[in-house]
């Protein structure tokens, strides 16, 4: 489903990625796991279409589409969705109206009939059951005066919504208590499926305690220095990160 | 060279004065003629304002001047074009009694006034004068906005011919919004308009005023209104001001609203159209109790220049104002905003609050944001805060992420930021109607020739 192939992308003048492999099959689900600054969150933003990173080599295939000749609504309607690690506030533009505007375009580019009012709502109301919020927050600006756990579960709420092929998780576990933890792993695993990805970013091994991933892959300086199995991320968490850091800096 | 302008700033309308002066028909009053006979030599005095005058500076007002332009003949307009201007200029949904002007002059067959509550009074100038009101509207004409205010308004005293009265007796609740439409089609040549408009809300009364303003794109012309507004102890008004000139129109409009005791006034002004606009808002609360709002969007692109300045005077203690201006500015668009908070020496406990917000959607486009507090009397709260930014970019790629085309995206967050002033209007209708005219205004072309 995802191919990324010696991936390299500057900002400023700076390469932060120095040749990134991964393969992200249907099915799946990937943990990318390192410490801070070590391009993490820059492949996620990549991913997503986020122009202020400058791809210098490599190629990104999603679903045999070169994604990076995509502009970001493009990868969002191929089905790709960035839950960021820090979402924006937008004063007044409610809830209700961005996501509608944010389903109904998705469906445009997917040939599909718009959702009307009434079909909308209930989706709507199933989703919120799912990751526990109440619906004055419908009503409500995006994320305006949102806590952070609140707008972290927003965000996969938003993607329960538009249900992608490919989820990005960008250290979605951040601010988030163990209560608020469990209710957004319990969204993001519901939308597990066989022809669904999800690619979970994150600097702590807590939240693969819920979203359990097939695959782990260490990052750091630029690099995927280390993949493994699911028990890879137990082993970071209990010997931290510097073990691995020797190997990437040669 | 300023000086040649300003010793000849009333001859090009010598002419049309004396023959109003001399017509009997246009004589309206004896109390008009002399209004009109002190405008113009006002204007003689004065001349137009330029860049020289501090209120003025980032304004160049001289296409106006130079244009000479005059009021248009009678009944020149096209029936056909008019009505197809009302008809867009019509709030969906919206019952309302209706005051139609078309170039500057009444037209009670456009209008409708069916039902209009008994002693209440909405209609022309001319029919006030003729009717009990007469001494009420000589009494009040000209006071509240003297001739001196500047030369637009100098110019507008001498050229009055027509405007709307608007009378709300004691305790009167008016059950409609009320519409004053000032329609501009074009007719042969170039033309000015000098609506002149007085609204009494006599003590305890209420209404909301819808004050309109329309032009067929393509026309030239110039409006010069003038609107003096008293509203009395303890009553109410709402005022909604939506400026929808022609692109290539000029519109110079001075508004003085005076608040006695415990009223309450919410002044809401929206521009969109016009090539040069000026408005001057004034709000006089001049007795205790009272609470006054003003707010107002401005959303301009191409070349259209937008001026706005505000004043607040709080001549007696105990009252509020508040003040929420926000402007949009894309492509070569120049905005003004300048609000003067004058707190009097007696006005303690005075609660005075300004902001003033700019959207700056390129990098060509200028405001100038300069909030004045004058405050003489030493108990009081006053704050004001201006801000000019722009899109920001990572509210742009959020909305993208999520499906939303870039373009689509920055029109949603520049509705969002027009928004905060839109969803302060009460009548539904218009809400949804201005709604749909900033949406529209951000997808409209935006590049023009004066």
């Amino acid at each position: 489903m995802l191919e990324i192939r010696n991936l390299h992308a500057n900002v400023e003048g700076a390469e932060i990625l120095h040749g990134i492999d991964l393969t992200v099959r249907a099915g799946e689900v990937h943990a990318i796991m390192g410490p801070n600054g070590s391009g993490k969150s820059t492949l996620a933003q990549i991913i997503a279409g986020r122009d202020c990173y400058e791809v210098t080599e490599g190629t990104i295939l999603f679903d045999g589409k070169n994604l990076l000749e995509l502009e970001p609504e493009e990868r969002a309607c191929e089905g790709i969705f960035l839950a960021f690690q820090y979402p924006v506030e937008i004063p007044g533009v409610s809830n209700t109206y961005f996501l509608k505007a944010a389903l109904n375009a998705v469906r445009k580019y997917r040939g599909e009939d718009e959702l009307d009012a009434v079909e909308f709502l209930s989706l709507v109301r199933e989703k919120m059951k799912l990751l526990g919020m109440s619906e004055d927050l419908m009503n409500r600006s995006v994320n305006e005066g949102f806590s952070g756990g609140e707008k972290k579960r927003n965000e996969i709420f938003q993607m329960a919504v538009l249900s992608p092929r490919l989820a990005v998780l960008d250290e979605t576990d951040s601010g988030l208590d163990i209560d608020a933890l469990k209710i957004v792993a319990n969204g993001v695993n519901a939308l597990r499926s066989p022809d669904r990805a999800i690619l979970v970013v994150t600097h702590y091994q807590r939240l693969l305690d819920y979203i359990v991933p097939d695959y782990v892959h260490v990052l750091a300086n630029g690099r995927i220095v280390k993949s493994g199995g699911k028990d890879l991320a137990l082993e970071l968490e209990e010997k931290g990160y510097s073990w691995i850091d020797e190997p990437a800096s040669v | 060279m300023t000086s040649v302008i300003e010793n000849n700033a009333a001859e090009p309308y010598a002419a049309y004065f004396a023959g109003l002066m001399s017509d009997p028909l246009a004589g309206l009053s004896h109390a008009i003629r002399n209004l009109r006979r002190e405008g113009f030599s006002r204007l003689e005095e004065m001349g137009f304002p330029s860049q020289e005058d501090e209120d003025w500076r980032f304004l160049n007002v001289s296409p106006i001047v130079r244009g000479r332009f005059l009021p248009p003949p009678p009944a020149a307009a096209h029936e056909g074009e008019v009505r197809a201007l009302l008809d867009s200029a019509a709030i969906a949904g919206l019952d309302s009694y209706r005051v139609v002007f078309v170039n500057g002059r009444f037209r009670k067959d456009l209008s409708s006034l069916a039902g209009l509550p008994k002693a209440v009074f909405a209609g022309s100038l001319a029919e006030a004068l003729a009717s009990p009101l007469q001494t009420r509207v000589e009494e009040h004409l000209g006071k509240h906005l003297a001739p001196k205010f500047n030369g637009f308004a100098a110019l507008n005293a001498a050229m009055i011919e027509d405007g709307a009265v608007i009378f709300v007796p004691r305790g009167g609740v008016l059950d409609k919004p009320l519409e004053l439409v000032f329609v501009s089609v074009p007719v042969e040549n170039p033309f000015s308009t000098h609506p002149r408009n007085l609204v009494l809300i006599e003590p305890t009364a209420q209404a909301s005023v819808i004050e309109t303003y329309i032009g067929e794109p393509g026309a030239a012309y110039f409006t010069n209104a003038a609107t003096e507004v008293l509203v009395s102890e303890g009553a109410r008004l709402s005022w909604y001001k939506v400026q929808r000139e022609a692109q290539g129109a000029y519109h110079v409009a001075a508004t003085q609203i005076v608040q006695e005791r415990d009223s309450t006034v919410a002044h809401l002004a929206l521009n969109f159209g016009g090539a040069i606009v000026r408005n001057d808002i004034n709000l006089y609360i001049g007795g205790e109790g009272a609470t006054g709002v003003l707010d107002g969007l401005y959303m301009i692109s191409g070349r259209q220049w937008c001026d706005t300045h505000t004043r607040i005077d709080h001549a007696k203690p105990n009252c509020e104002s508040h003040e929420l201006y926000k402007g949009i500015l894309d492509d070569n668009a120049r905005g003004v905003f300048n609000g003067r908070i004058y707190v009097h020496q007696d006005a303690q406990k005075t609660d005075a609050k300004q902001t003033n917000q700019t959207l700056l959607l390129s990098d060509t486009a200028q405001i100038n944001a300069n909030p004045q507090l004058e405050i003489f009397a030493d108990d009081v709260k006053c704050t004001h805060g201006a801000t000019i930014g722009q899109i920001d970019e990572d509210h742009v790629f959020y909305l993208q992420t999520r499906g939303i085309p870039k373009d689509e995206a920055k029109s949603l967050l520049t509705y969002a930021f027009a928004n905060d002033i839109v969803r302060r209007i009460a009548i539904d209708p218009l809400r949804v109607a201005v709604e749909k005219i900033v949406l529209a205004a951000r997808e409209a072309p935006t590049d023009f020739v004066i």
